[in-house]
């Protein structure tokens, strides 16, 4: 049974006619060719599908598209403003922190969310957060340390 | 199953590479008899396994193997240049080190280079992305390549201004005459009359690259060309490739490992609007303009699916079956006789099935056009995946056309186009292209597995407590470090294949690090025979100056001597050593034991690793910590459960690998060898951190380690 859902994409009004139980992942690859966020698990494990819903850093392959009507979804591709990058971005170009990458932009939105739930989050509480993704290339080290400058140099003012 | 093999050369025995065999799926979409007979007709019939074996050794011989200068660089009349190779990325940094390589040739700066990757339909086939081979190979084969280039347009210049070749100079991609005043370029010679004839010529093989102590850009840090796409989201992974129509695929999977399909009701799902079904013999699939609608199709014909199972052993009894149906048995201690009345140490060891568990499961995208065929997918080997799918499809590889974008992870687990195959085959019934994805189920039960083994080590030691007799001997997993770097009066090392009761296959350093985990936990066993310290022990032993040098290093920034002094019963400390792929590596970890909640948490590691001279310090180091913290999982927590034919631990809800929380603190140390020549890296760091952890729990504990992952025994 298709519905009519309505949401806010990356800060335009979109209406997808759709069978309201696919994954809001899957809406997002297929029919919006939004593939910067990556199935990983399918079961929220990974935390590769993270998206912003409300400002709430969310696993988007185990939210139903049904569940996301009227709410507000950035994805990564919506963080950068034209060729400015998120200050979280610019943290993690700035430190090479990724191997393969594919972990990465679920990394970014899960640490924009962290900072957007509690601006004057610590590091420590980004970082109990991020126990949540998985990368598994490991690049945790450089991981840490992109969130660290993210964190203390210019994720705050920007979150 | 049919045995065919188009297009594959006969197999050169000496060339076969152990290393990075890896069991095909043998999928036969020949689809008619006729085409069989007409592709075969000239061709080879060979044994199974054999084409996969020729098809990496043909590759092997072939690596490097731009067929002229053209076919290695292309220069643009705009001035772009752009560097062709089948190596891929998937993590790795094969991109980054290719492009430096060809800009330090070159004399250009690093961002004018763009590397161009395993697309088969354009690049040379230098070999698949295995065994650590991009470094020792492929850098150099590019390296002679671009410095051919360079040579090129400095006698082009030299020509157009009529003067001698010594007269002109090369600086920052441009030729100047003597006076400084006249200059030309890479793209003036691309729009020169000769330049095509010119980029014909053969890369001569005496080319003489720029001197280490020269170099400009090898050896300094370089950030991956394509970071940018990444954090922003832009970047195509083979799962993201999109074509115009394409649909969605999905495979029936059989419910046990060689359960076979008896019956199935296809008419559910073709009762489906847009959806197509398709069946050849065992191989049925369905496509569906979106996944989810694949999902439903799939589910209602699985479940009319009748199948017939054969029973399996289970992860239970592996050990057991593994020693039961080594090859010829396993072979007995040939000092046995000798040794009796001495001092001798005894161990068997068990190391379990893991997967690779790349983060980006097995994608492909297949468009057909006639008989022709492109598939974009993530695989280390585009060339072995072109093959895979003529023999398939019986038609020519010229047909097929791979292409590699950079991709979510392999760790050697990504060698095969089984994937690739299917979407192809998916594609052929729908006359659309299709894009397949698999799960993390799939994944985790049909792609192969890193082997499991048994390892059986019985030493002997001699009135002085140095080791008298050596015997080592690996069931199943491989060959890779089984023989032992450390001296001792006899050496008795061998592998012996055994049945596998899952499909295996290559893995970060394969077989070493089931051979180095048995070894360097059994060294430590034998050095509290002797009553030695586990560093001086191993010294004691140890010849290799670059061994040596490792473990000093590791040993001395760790600052073993006193830490293993200590006296916190919930501490312990353990060290390891080893080479595998020419370079080498020492870790010394630190464990702390939780006793109530019967945990390991790893504390500590400090690693010191040299694999000769330095290419890409930034992402060497990225390599290091990535291995050390990979190798924890396997050493504490990963390992694959089956039973009856089923992996019952498919997710990574059940099987956990390393988070954020896992990371100890890391102390890294990079020994530069400019005196050397540069080797892989992206293997050997891990090769030492199961030891280093079961050594260090032991010392904690006081209770020997025989098995990973490691684990607290209840008390």
């Amino acid at each position: 049974m298709d519905t009519k859902i309505s949401f806010t994409l990356n800060g335009k009004a979109r209406t997808v006619t759709t069978d309201a139980d696919r994954s809001l992942l899957e809406v997002l690859r297929e029919d919006f060719q939004l593939t910067g966020t990556k199935f990983g698990c399918g079961e929220g494990q990974c935390r590769a599908c993270s998206v912003l819903i409300d400002g709430v850093s969310t696993p988007s392959c185990i939210t139903s598209v049904g569940d996301v009507a009227k709410a507000v979804i950035v994805t990564i591709e919506g963080l950068a403003s034209g060729d400015q990058l998120h200050p979280v971005q610019a943290a993690f170009l700035a430190e090479g922190a990724f191997q393969c990458g594919y972990c990465t932009a679920g990394m970014i939105v899960g640490v924009v969310g962290a900072l957007k739930q509690k601006p004057a989050a610590s590091e420590a509480d980004v970082m109990a957060q991020m126990q949540k993704h998985i990368c598994r290339c490991c690049s945790y080290a450089k991981y840490k340390t992109a969130i660290h400058r993210a964190v203390t140099q210019n994720g705050k003012a920007h979150a | 199953m049919k045995t065919i093999s188009p297009e594959i050369p006969q197999p050169d025995l000496e060339e076969i590479d152990y290393d990075e065999l890896v069991e095909r799926v043998d999928y036969d979409f020949g689809l008619s008899r006729r085409s069989f007979v007409k592709v075969l007709g000239a061709g080879l019939l060979l044994a199974v396994t054999l084409p996969a074996i020729a098809q990496e050794s043909g590759q092997r011989s072939r690596a490097g193997g731009a067929k002229n200068l053209g076919a290695r660089i292309h220069l643009g009349k705009d001035g772009s240049i752009t560097v062709l190779t089948g190596k891929v990325e998937g993590g790795q940094g094969a991109r980054t080190e290719l492009s430096q390589a060809a800009a330090e040739e070159l004399d250009v700066a690093l961002n004018t280079v763009t590397m161009l990757m395993a697309d088969t339909g354009t690049v040379p086939d230098d070999g698949g992305t295995f065994g650590s081979a991009t470094t020792p190979r492929t850098v150099p084969a590019v390296r002679h390549g671009a410095a051919a280039a360079r040579n090129l347009l400095l006698e082009f210049a030299a020509q157009q201004w009529k003067v001698e070749r010594s007269a002109v100079q090369m600086r920052d991609g441009k030729v100047f005459d003597a006076t400084g005043k006249r200059s030309l370029t890479y793209a003036d010679l691309a729009n020169s009359d000769e330049a095509a004839k010119l980029l014909e010529q053969a890369i001569p093989s005496d080319v003489a690259l720029t001197a280490v102590a020269e170099l400009k850009v090898l050896g300094i840090p370089a950030l991956r060309p394509n970071a940018r796409d990444i954090v922003v989201g832009a970047h195509k992974y083979p799962s993201d490739i999109a074509r115009p129509g394409m649909l969605y695929g999905k495979i029936l999977r059989a419910p046990s490992f060689g359960a076979k399909l008896i019956s199935i009701d296809l008419a559910p799902a073709k009762a489906m609007k847009d959806v197509v079904v398709v069946q050849d013999d065992q191989f049925v699939g369905v496509t569906a303009p979106n996944s989810s609608l694949a999902e439903t199709a799939l589910q209602k014909i699985s479940d009319t699916a009748k199948w017939e199972t054969k029973p399996q052993p289970s992860s239970k009894e592996l050990f057991d079956y593994l020693v039961q149906n080594a090859e010829g048995g396993v072979p007995k201690n040939p000092y046995a006789d000798e040794i009796a009345g001495a001092k001798v140490v005894r161990g068997t060891y068990h190391v379990p099935y893991i997967q690779h568990a790349p983060l980006e499961p097995r994608a492909s995208v297949a468009e057909w056009n006639d008989d022709k065929l492109t598939v974009w997918t993530g695989s280390q080997n585009p060339f072995g995946v072109r093959s895979e799918l003529a023999r398939a499809f019986h038609l020519p590889p010229e047909n097929m056309r791979v292409v590699i974008p950079d991709f979510g992870g392999g760790f050697g687990g990504k060698h095969t186009g089984e994937c690739a195959l299917e979407a192809a085959r998916l594609a052929k019934a729908a006359g659309k292209p299709v894009s397949l994805r698999w799960t993390r189920e799939e994944e985790f039960t049909w792609a192969y597995f890193r082997p499991a083994g048994v390892i059986e080590a019985e030493a002997s030691l001699d009135a002085q407590g140095k080791i008298a007799t050596w015997y080592f001997i690996n069931i199943n997993s491989g060959a890779q470090a089984v023989e032992s770097p450390y001296t001792a009066g006899k050496k008795n090392c061998h592998y012996v294949a055994s049945k596998p009761p899952l499909r295996h296959g290559s893995y970060r350093a394969l077989a070493s690090t089931a051979n180095n985990f048995a070894r360097e936990v059994f060294m430590d066993e034998v050095a509290a025979a002797a009553g030695a310290d586990p560093l001086e022990f191993r010294l004691a032993h140890l010849e290799n100056p670059r061994l040596r040098a490792v473990l000093e290093k590791a040993a001395k920034e760790f600052d073993w001597s006193t830490r293993v002094k200590n006296k916190d019963p919930n501490l312990g400390v353990g060290l390891a050593c080893g080479m595998e792929k020419g370079s080498f590596v020492a870790a010394c970890a630190e464990v702390a034991i939780d006793r109530k909640e019967n945990t390991i948490k790893v504390t500590r590691v400090c690693q010191a690793f040299e694999c000769g001279k330095i290419l890409n310090p930034a992402n060497l180091l990225a390599q290091v910590q990535g291995g050390i913290v990979m190798g924890l999982g396997a050493a504490l927590r990963e390992e694959m459960q089956f039973e009856n034919g089923e992996i019952t631990n498919a997710s990574f809800r059940k099987y956990r690998v390393p988070r954020f929380d896992d990371l100890p603190e890391l102390d890294v140390h990079l020994l530069d060898r400019p005196d050397l020549p540069s080797v892989g890296a992206g293997e050997t760091p891990i090769i030492v951190i199961a030891p280093a952890v079961a050594n260090a729990v032991r010392r904690a504990t006081g209770k020997s380690v025989n098995a990973l992952p490691v684990r607290l025994l209840e008390a």
